[in-house]
């Protein structure tokens, strides 16, 4: 239905397009309701998302409730520069990266390698109770998997129990830094694995089986046939998937970091969200806390489109966008 | 299929380590859950002192009748059911609307929505100003600050709208043709057909609710308001027992003694429900997960 004014010759460009604004007027008057429909979700996001992307100006300004945010004092990078200069900076900076990088360098491969052993099950049944069992953690909240590590490892819990037949001490796991970060990302381990695999399986079910007969009768050996046609069938949704991963480190979970965090363990548990939580709305601080977020989320940013840009040079010219 | 192809030695024996490793994988999920279990009908520390020597004196319920005649979990439940059902209604609702009008071949202003929805995936203004917002609006301590602000769900918009993309053109123009309007299009064709996808985005949604603290956290202060979740992290975590748990008790250990076998029989409580009905579910979870990986 493409309306093509070029047969007139070189009709004027403002015309061009007074016509073509016309025509979607016509078209948004006459499909009015299609817009209705899609109305609450742009005015909720509007104002759950936009309006508090306004609000964090305040990270420019001395916040003050009085004034509201429009009155409050300009003071620029003021709130910035204290907290890039306060001297434990760096140490919420290397925790986040830590902890999430961390994460994504265990969390990722686990479900990749999950899903080919799977695959490897010839009986159906079989591998359906497995899947089951695997996607059960998935469901329990994660205040309650915050709790089962605190009881599991409380110097009187089993964990302590059964390592108890080597030492007698009992290692207090959570009231020591050094522990948190191998504990965060194995219960994450834990609890999302089988989950994250779903995706996987699924891809490998859409595998040819002929493909794998060929090969074995090529004489290719079980990991040769892993390598060169099971993984080449994960390759793109396991680059969408580790570009998005990558996107969220700065982004790491609030929830689970802040459970587990004990005033033991944060010389590692701190990260930029929990200190933003504290310092913002438990402290009052709100100007220094919104420009605190306001970093994390730039960097995430940054990092999300350098990691695009380095996975589609990886992955023959597919990336996210 | 005639499945005679020899496999080497080499491969065999790899298939049984794979075997032996998913069979221990299987046991490091469950081994901790059954322990959860029994240790919620059974003394403190029970089976770590006594493994499976179990004489019947160790068997108990009290954990259990403390927390549903001090009734704080009982209610928090109770909130649970609320808000979940709550946010369900709404999230769906505004999903299902606006996938819809994106999946409309040939919108006026389809990229420019597409990009105001998901420029809010990657970047937001942050924990305060957002506290500002719902603050200002005056729903701090109400069940809106919990069903609303995270209504929109750019994932379930786009699931949503992948769906109904797979719906042939054929059946609207037709309806079009017969002097249907878009609005009766919607009602009488999209939606009946959209049963599937309401119910996958919904169990996301009530479990997702379910199992949230956070919203909670900094939205309420009404003890009388908590979800669930919000009542097991004071139990779980902050270590506080409710303090009608135990009012009729002096000695500091047996009061130890109890809130260990709480804090057991709350997680079985809260987590019971859906471990339960998850697998019946599974495969609209499954048909959510591979939607969404389709883009």
């Amino acid at each position: 239905m493409q309306v093509s004014v070029k047969t007139k010759g070189e009709p004027a460009r403002e015309t061009k397009a007074v016509f073509k604004l016309k025509r979607k007027m016509n078209y948004i008057k006459k499909n009015y309701i299609l817009y209705l429909l899609i109305a609450p979700a742009v005015i909720l996001t509007l104002i759950f998302k936009y309006i508090p992307i306004y609000g964090a100006t305040i990270a420019f300004k001395d916040f003050s409730p009085i004034r509201g945010i429009m009155g409050s004092e300009w003071v620029g990078l003021k709130h910035f520069t204290s907290f890039l200069t306060s001297p434990n900076f760096m140490e919420i900076l290397m925790n986040t990266i830590k902890l999430s990088s961390f994460e994504l360098l265990i969390g990722f491969p686990i479900p990749v390698i999950l899903a080919l052993m799977l695959n490897q099950l010839r009986k159906s049944s079989v591998k359906k109770n497995i899947q089951l069992a695997l996607y059960a953690p998935h469901f329990i909240s994660v205040v309650v998997i915050s709790g089962m590590v605190f009881l599991f490892l409380s110097p009187v819990g089993p964990i302590n129990a059964l390592l108890g037949i080597f030492s007698d001490k009992p290692i207090s796991f959570m009231s020591d830094p050094d522990y948190f970060r191998t504990i965060y990302i194995w219960s994450g381990v834990w609890q999302g694995a089988g989950w994250a695999s779903i995706v996987y399986v699924a891809a490998l079910a859409n595998v040819d089986p002929q493909l794998h007969e060929a090969a074995t009768l090529d004489g290719a050996s079980l990991l040769q046939r892993i390598w060169h046609i099971d993984l080449p069938t994960l390759k793109p949704v396991m680059a969408v998937l580790f570009i998005l991963a990558a996107g969220g480190i700065m982004g790491i979970g609030f929830e689970k970091a802040y459970l587990l965090q004990t005033p033991m363990n944060s010389p590692s548990s701190e990260i930029i969200a929990t200190y933003v939580y504290k310092r913002g709305l438990l402290a009052g601080d709100y100007s220094f806390a919104t420009a605190v977020g306001l970093f994390n989320a730039v960097v995430n940013v940054i990092l999300l489109v350098f990691v695009n840009q380095v996975v589609k040079k990886l992955n023959e010219g597919e990336g996210l966008v | 299929m005639n499945n005679q192809i020899k496999h080497p030695k080499g491969d065999r024996i790899l298939l049984q380590i794979n075997n032996i490793l998913l069979a221990i994988i299987v046991l490091l999920i469950i081994v901790p859950l059954l322990y959860v279990f029994l240790s919620s009908l059974l003394e403190p520390n029970a089976l770590i002192r006594k493994g499976f020597n179990l004489s019947g004196s160790d068997w108990s319920l009290e954990g259990y009748k403390r927390i549903l005649t001090d009734g704080t979990i009982v209610k928090g439940f109770l909130n649970s059911i609320i808000y979940s059902a709550g946010f369900t209604i709404v999230t769906v609702t505004v999903s299902i609307l606006a996938g819809y009008t994106l999946s409309v071949d040939g919108l006026v202003g389809k990229k420019a929505f597409m990009v105001f929805f998901l420029i809010t995936m990657f970047f937001g203004g942050g924990l305060i100003p957002t506290y500002f917002v719902i603050r200002d609006l005056g729903m701090l301590n109400t069940i809106w600050a919990i069903i609303i602000p995270g209504a929109v769900n750019v994932w379930f918009i786009i699931l949503a709208r992948t769906y109904f993309k797979a719906i042939p053109n054929e059946l609207k123009e037709a309806a079009k043709i017969d002097g249907a309007s878009d609005f009766r299009i919607f009602m009488s064709i999209i939606l009946p057909l959209s049963k599937p996808i309401m119910f996958v985005l919904a169990l996301y949604a009530f479990i997702g609710q379910w199992n949230a603290y956070f919203d909670a956290m900094i939205y309420l202060d009404d003890r009388d308001l908590y979800p669930l979740q919000l009542v097991l992290r004071s139990i779980l975590i902050q270590n506080e027992v409710q303090p009608g748990m135990v009012a009729d008790i002096q000695a500091r250990n047996e009061i130890m003694r109890i809130a260990e076998m709480i804090r057991y029989s709350s997680i079985v409580i809260a987590s019971l429900p859906l471990l339960i009905m998850y697998p019946f579910f599974q495969k609209y979870f499954e048909k959510g997960v591979m939607v969404g990986s389709l883009k």
